[in-house]
């Protein structure tokens, strides 16, 4: 396999609160290719809006610090670069999209005028090529008439159509990596569909990268390559789609597949993880899955289980994996 | 079917928010048309999910059933009480016997009161028991939705989300409601929290001969939960019939797409070619004849020009659409399913 184009190595990200510092994302390590779609998924609280936030250094609050952890893009490390410089890479190489785009649109500032005035930002040149290079963008995110639909305010757009916008604004200075922060939450399933599919066009048009976070193992299964899962701030479970979601090694994994409403009869009792996530200040000891899992020995409580490679691309962190028996045995009789 | 008689019954409901500022000086009157027409029987004990994106009037729907909205035209009974009259007993009928859960837990309950103080002011309104009995009614309460009685000491803002939708849960059941009304009371809650709450709902069903109308965008959580699902398009019903019909055979080419939509955890499944086009429009300014034309695959001539077609019924299964049983293809979902 080529170099990654983003290596994120042993991120971590801590918090400081009155009852002490605690690390919401510890240690996250993961690569992306170019062309890859990566899904980040976890439930509220496991850091994967944390992480990818804190490698665009875009932390919302000042109590959180990032004490450690590298990332390199195209193998030159970014992390200690100055603001100025990494000023160069935010937006341009790497670009971001969020779960409610009414909330990170001018709502004073017609769309046309805040895409142009990045692509001015970044690439330089002429307020009229700037405006060309809008309605081309626009036009690419699938918005019909946009040298009409420039003009409009952020309120006069629909929310599929606002996602699209903040797309458009995204794509504006031809970044190498897109991070889709949860896009699809707010809108309705017929949207969705249809943003999940302009996302994986871009991909093939231009050899985008995407980041997709999301809690939704559904959206992951049909949009993304490879998928990352995690817990507590710490990932569990990484490997490439089919792989993972056919035999998943990590109990919570398995978990949260079982609690998929989408197959079963009607009346049929959902599969649960029992209890609740855990809070940052009562993180569990030893592996942070463990007060909920059907499977922790002893070990689990007591040290942090590394992670395992299972294949070459496919790692869990878990003492006692799903279905460790049975490809135990599936080995033994091949 | 007619033999039971419903507890609740919706004729032809219509509701319309005047909204201000429209046109030449602001002076044009106009009115978000949540509903248009809505008909509708619940049986008792049945489950019924009401379906549709964001803007279809299912919200309006379970508030205009529980009188809290004052609908235009129409009428809505409940147990024999009017719930469109406005009349005072009447109205404190439906308010002693049914209740509602809401979306945000956190937002539904006051943060100044404990778990434990907010069940017991619902007792101690409708006067439910004895004011010595409280505290173990509410113990009991909270061990029926699946809580530790100890946590009756936290607000609100020390239980997470999943706990506070218990906590609406056992609240709602303290009026020991005839009906209650769930408004996409998962949504806000994470995956491994939803299945535990979907499930607690299925027991009470059980347990409590409970009738429950869940609001809800999610339709695989709905093909769960529901023995009846009715699916809204801007302010109407445009298909509503068994969970297992609707989604196995769907008679309207939205609940066609709609379910086509949901995403599936298959790999082998990839995203739908060509996904449903458009966006819902306007409650604003509808479109004329049936709402759908402008994003049906299927639309004739005629879907634009003539009034929008009625509910027809065949088999318990009712359709708004030109097309007969029949005519659209069955979701892959449905055909995936059957060959597992």
């Amino acid at each position: 396999m080529s170099a990654p184009l983003l290596k994120v190595d042993g991120l971590t990200v801590e918090t400081k609160t009155e009852t002490g510092t605690h690390r919401i994302v510890d240690g996250v390590s993961f690569e992306l290719q170019k062309g890859e779609i990566l899904g980040l998924v976890g439930e509220s609280g496991s850091g994967k809006t944390m992480a990818c936030r804190a490698l665009l250094r875009l932390l919302p609050s000042s109590r959180l610090s990032i004490p450690k952890g590298s990332v390199r893009l195209d193998g030159k490390e970014v992390m200690d670069l100055p603001e100025d410089q990494f000023r160069a890479i935010r937006g341009k190489r790497v670009g971001m999209i969020f779960q409610n785009p009414a909330s990170h649109l001018d709502p004073v500032m017609r769309i046309g005028d805040q895409i142009a005035e990045s692509v001015r930002f970044h690439h330089g040149g002429s307020k009229r090529a700037a405006e060309e290079r809008t309605i081309e963008l626009l036009q690419q995110v699938g918005i019909p008439d946009p040298k009409e639909r420039s003009r409009a305010f952020p309120h006069e757009f629909s929310g599929g159509m606002r996602q699209r916008a903040m797309i458009a604004l995204a794509l504006a200075c031809d970044p190498d990596i897109l991070i889709a922060d949860e896009p699809t939450t707010a809108l309705d399933v017929t949207v969705q569909a249809q943003i999940l599919r302009l996302l994986k066009e871009l991909r093939d048009a231009r050899g985008l990268s995407i980041i997709f976070i999301t809690h939704d193992l559904g959206v992951v299964a049909q949009l993304c390559d490879s998928i990352c899962v995690l817990y507590g701030g710490r990932v569990c479970e990484h490997g490439p789609k089919e792989r993972l979601l056919a035999a998943p090694r990590h109990p919570y994994t398995a978990g949260l597949m079982g609690c998929q409403p989408a197959i079963g009869a009607t009346g049929e009792r959902l599969r649960t993880i029992p209890g609740y996530p855990p809070t940052v200040d009562a993180m569990p000891t030893g592996c942070r899955f463990h007060p909920r899992c059907g499977n922790e020995v002893a070990e689990c409580s007591r040290r942090q289980p590394p992670l395992e490679a299972y294949e070459p691309d496919h790692v869990a962190a878990c003492y006692n994996p799903v279905g460790e028996t049975a490809a135990l045995l599936a080995k033994e009789s091949a | 079917m007619s033999e039971v008689t419903p507890l609740i019954e919706t004729d032809d409901v219509v509701l319309h928010f005047p909204v201000s500022g429209g046109g030449a000086l602001g002076l044009t009157r106009r009115a978000v048309k949540a509903l248009n027409g809505v008909s509708l029987t619940v049986r008792p004990g049945e489950t019924i999910g009401l379906v549709g994106e964001s803007g279809s009037g299912k919200s309006t729907l379970g508030r205009a059933l529980l009188g809290l909205e004052t609908v235009t035209g129409g009428h809505i009974v409940f147990d024999g009480a009017a719930v469109t009259g406005g009349k005072r007993q009447e109205l404190s009928k439906i308010r002693r016997e049914t209740a509602m859960v809401f979306q945000d837990p956190l937002n539904a309950l006051n943060p100044r009161l404990t778990a434990g103080e907010a069940i017991a002011e619902v007792l101690r309104v409708h006067k439910k028991v004895p004011k010595e009995k409280i505290a173990d009614r509410v113990a009991e309460l909270l061990q029926m939705v699946g809580l530790d009685p100890a946590l009756s000491a936290r607000r609100p803002q020390a239980l997470s989300g999943g706990q506070c939708q218990r906590v609406g849960i056992a609240r709602a059941l303290a009026v020991e409601p005839k009906l209650i009304v769930a408004d996409e009371c998962v949504a806000a809650l994470d995956v491994s929290i939803q299945g535990q709450i979907i499930n607690l709902f299925l027991d009470l069903k059980e347990k409590m001969n409970l009738t429950l109308i869940f609001i809800a965008h999610d339709l695989a959580i709905v093909r769960r939960l529901c023995d009846r699902v009715a699916v809204m398009y801007l302010g109407r019903i445009v298909e509503e019939g068994p969970t297992e019909a609707v989604f196995s055979a769907p008679r309207h080419p939205y609940t066609a797409a709609l379910i086509e939509s949901i995403p599936e955890i298959d790999p082998t499944v990839s995203l739908p070619n060509a996904p449903m086009q458009g966006e819902p429009p306007s409650p604003l300014n509808l479109p004329p004849g049936c709402s759908f034309h402008p994003r049906c695959p299927y639309a004739e001539p005629q879907c634009s020009r003539d009034p929008p077609p009625t509910l027809r019924r065949r088999d318990d299964h009712g359709w708004a659409c030109i097309l007969d049983p029949g005519q659209l293809p069955p979701p892959q979902t449905a055909t995936r399913l059957q060959n597992a």
